[in-house]
């Protein structure tokens, strides 16, 4: 059984059936990528994931409890953080408030009524997040302005505040769309080096077939909605099935 | 100090001297000058000043922090009043019971306003908070208000007020017959006088004076506490605060209702020193007037909306007394002529015009300052360091030129 289960998850809009009879499984300590022409439902089916959106039949199990029905908030704290398509982070704080907050997430709960001590004066939570900006190698931006940065250093600030949650599944969709050669070299070193030191399970959705290439160890290859194969990278690469839907999506 | 750093610290000693010689320094101009009507420093509006003040400090907890703009606080407002006045009524003239039950009442009141307004965000949730004080409003002014009917909780159009024929069941028998703190009335005042210039210390402004500094003083740890920061998160990006495992809606709760018991004190306060509470508190004409405190002072930070209060109570009340006679001896030295047609101008920005004056300044400071008056005064700071730091390089390079 994987770390994460999706079984027979269906999801219509309006007309347009955008996910039909999907099943997944991503095993632990993985990295699962998620390929797919546009429009096949890798974000849709990222959505189901997380709460955003919820299937019209299926499941989804997450260690062995159902993730549906659940808010965001409440599937975060069970253990999966997500990456998201533009970098979603607090752009009004500096670097170092936007590490301390997912600190405080997952030191406090959903909600604490801390009103009255002063942020100064939580060591433990400074320590975790100035650890993080240097594992990031962040650490001489922690007072800037988070929307003052680069895309790459957002990018690298998100998928930072995510980890320092120690989330047991990371979900990323498409975290390199739109970036330079060099900072999509630099997202797949970090993920990589993320990936060597700690025990966690990826699942990413891409379109770059390098940063695909460089990390994944199982592929789904998910067309009009429906898983098409899953495998290893090397079967992936010549399958007649993956051409025809990407040629066919080309031509 | 008080666990504050130290420029906190430095900020809550300003505003307490500010407010301890508030009396002084709101009275620069002697008796019976032609400057005197520019003098602030009387009671009543020195009350005005503080307990406004209390009303936007809190306001600007839940919309400068985390960008909710409730265009419904003055609800609160009233109901503090109303609260307050109902002591008065049932317990006695001591102050103590009314500014209590004033903060708790509003408190409950703002639980429920909150928990169905903050389902929307935006300015559906301005509309919502609009539509509830209104509703409060229309209430408190007749449903709730009917001198008839057995259930009169505000008293209608007369305003609610204590006649003879109340409980006042803690009232002893020599306590005055008008709000006071254990015997010292809210009205009573101490004046000194020095040279041409009186200055007046009321006993009812010093409360609120220190009820202000309480209320100051929680906003700066509020502002500097974990809650503070997820609070400023709420506005930065409520996306990314629900996929870290946040849940936005008791936060925004917890601000609403936090700002809510500060207009309740407020509320309570107006009540205490003039014991007459009506319905026009919670019109929405109130509720307009902390957003517009709050934003010409500067929203978000800790001492703008002190400013902004500050600075329209004194329009309302200084340029609304300037009256025609008052500028023909202003302008009496200019040809006839030429005064009347000065003073034709001059005449609809002040007096009941004071609005207009007030209109035209709000959109200076919008259009100019978006940081508000606060903004106004760290470019004016900056423009000094600039030049200051100007010398410091110039002299740094002379003495260090390897830097
Ligand atoms: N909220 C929505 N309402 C209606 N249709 C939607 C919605 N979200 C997605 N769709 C449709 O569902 C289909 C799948 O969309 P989805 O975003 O999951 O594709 P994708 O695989 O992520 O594509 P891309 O690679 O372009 O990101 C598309 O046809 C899209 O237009
Ligand atoms: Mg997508």
């Amino acid at each position: 059984m994987g770390i994460l289960e999706v079984k027979n998850v269906n999801k219509r809009f309006g007309g347009l059936q955008a996910l039909g009879d999907v099943n997944l499984s991503v095993a632990e300590n993985t990295v699962h990528a998620i390929i797919g022409p546009n429009g096949a439902g890798k974000s849709t089916l990222l959505n189901c994931l997380v709460g955003k959106l919820i299937p019209d039949t299926g499941s989804v199990m997450f260690d062995g409890q159902s993730v549906l029905g659940r808010s965001p908030y409440e599937i975060n704290q069970m253990g999966i953080s997500r990456v998201f398509q533009t970098p979603e982070i607090f752009g009004d704080l500096t670097v170092m408030e936007n590490m301390m907050i997912p600190c405080f997430a997952k030191r406090d709960g959903a909600f604490e009524l801390n009103a009255l001590n002063s942020v100064g004066n939580q060591k433990d939570i400074i320590e975790r997040a100035e650890h993080m900006l240097e594992d990031m190698n962040m650490a001489d931006k922690r007072h800037m302005h988070a929307a003052s940065m680069s895309r790459g250093d957002k990018r690298r600030l998100e998928i930072g505040m995510c980890l320092s949650q120690e989330p047991r599944l990371l979900l990323l969709d498409e975290p390199t769309a739109g970036m330079a050669r060099a900072d999509t070299n630099n997202t797949i070193d970090l993920l990589k080096q993320i990936k060597q030191e700690r025990d966690i399970t990826i699942a990413i959705i891409e379109h770059d077939m390098h940063v695909v290439f460089s990390l994944a160890e199982r592929i789904t290859v998910l067309a009009q909605g429906t898983p098409l194969v899953e495998d290893t990278p090397d079967k992936i690469k010549g399958h007649p099935k993956v051409r025809e839907a990407y040629l066919g999506e080309s031509a | 100090m008080f666990g504050l750093q130290k420029k906190d610290t430095t900020l809550l000693l300003v505003v307490a001297a500010l407010a301890l010689f508030a009396p002084f320094l709101l009275n620069p101009f002697p008796e019976g000058s032609a400057m005197a009507q520019f003098n602030a420093g009387y009671p009543d509006l020195m009350q005005r000043f503080v307990i406004f003040g209390i009303f936007a400090v809190g306001f600007n907890i839940l919309f400068g922090l985390t960008g909710y703009l409730s265009f419904g606080h003055a609800a609160f407002l009233g109901v503090g009043s109303y609260s307050a006045v109902w002591m008065f009524k049932l317990l006695g003239y001591n102050v103590i019971p009314g500014i209590i039950l004033s903060v708790i009442v509003a408190g409950l009141f703002s639980v429920v306003i909150g928990y169905v307004s903050l389902r929307r965000s935006g300015i559906y949730f301005s509309i919502l908070t609009l539509a509830f004080a209104q509703m409060s409003y229309n209430m408190a002014y007749s449903v709730l208000g009917n001198p008839t009917s057995n259930f009169n909780l505000t008293n209608g159009e007369t305003g609610l007020q204590v006649y003879t024929s109340d409980p006042q069941i803690l009232a002893s028998a020599g306590a005055p017959d008008l709000p006071h703190l254990f015997g010292l009335t809210m009205r009573s005042s101490y004046q000194l006088e020095l040279g041409s210039w009186l200055f007046t210390f009321n006993a009812g402004y010093y409360l609120c004076a220190v009820l202000l500094l309480v209320s100051f003083y929680v906003a700066i740890r509020i502002f500097r506490s974990p809650f503070g920061l997820m609070l400023r998160a709420v506005k930065s990006n409520q996306q990314r605060m629900n996929y870290t495992g946040l849940n936005t809606r008791p936060y925004t709760l917890a601000a609403f209702v936090i700002s809510g018991m500060y207009a309740g004190l407020a509320g309570g306060l107006l009540s205490t020193m003039d014991p007459l509470a009506g319905a026009e508190r919670m019109q929405w004409t109130a509720s307009g007037e902390v957003v517009l405190m709050t934003i010409l002072g500067g929203a978000g930070t800790l001492i703008g909306p002190v400013l902004g209060a500050g600075f329209i109570k004194y329009f309302e009340n200084i340029f609304s007394k300037i009256n025609e006679g008052v500028l023909h001896a202003w302008f009496g030295f200019l040809p006839d002529g030429l005064e009347n047609g000065v003073i034709w101008v001059v005449e609809h920005f002040v007096g009941p015009g004071w609005h207009l004056t007030l209109g035209l300044l709000f959109m200076l400071v919008v259009t100019f300052l978006p940081g508000g008056l606060v903004e106004g005064g760290q470019k004016i700071a900056a423009l000094l360091s600039r030049r200051k730091s100007k010398d410091t390089d110039n002299r740094a390079t002379q003495s260090t030129p390897a830097e």
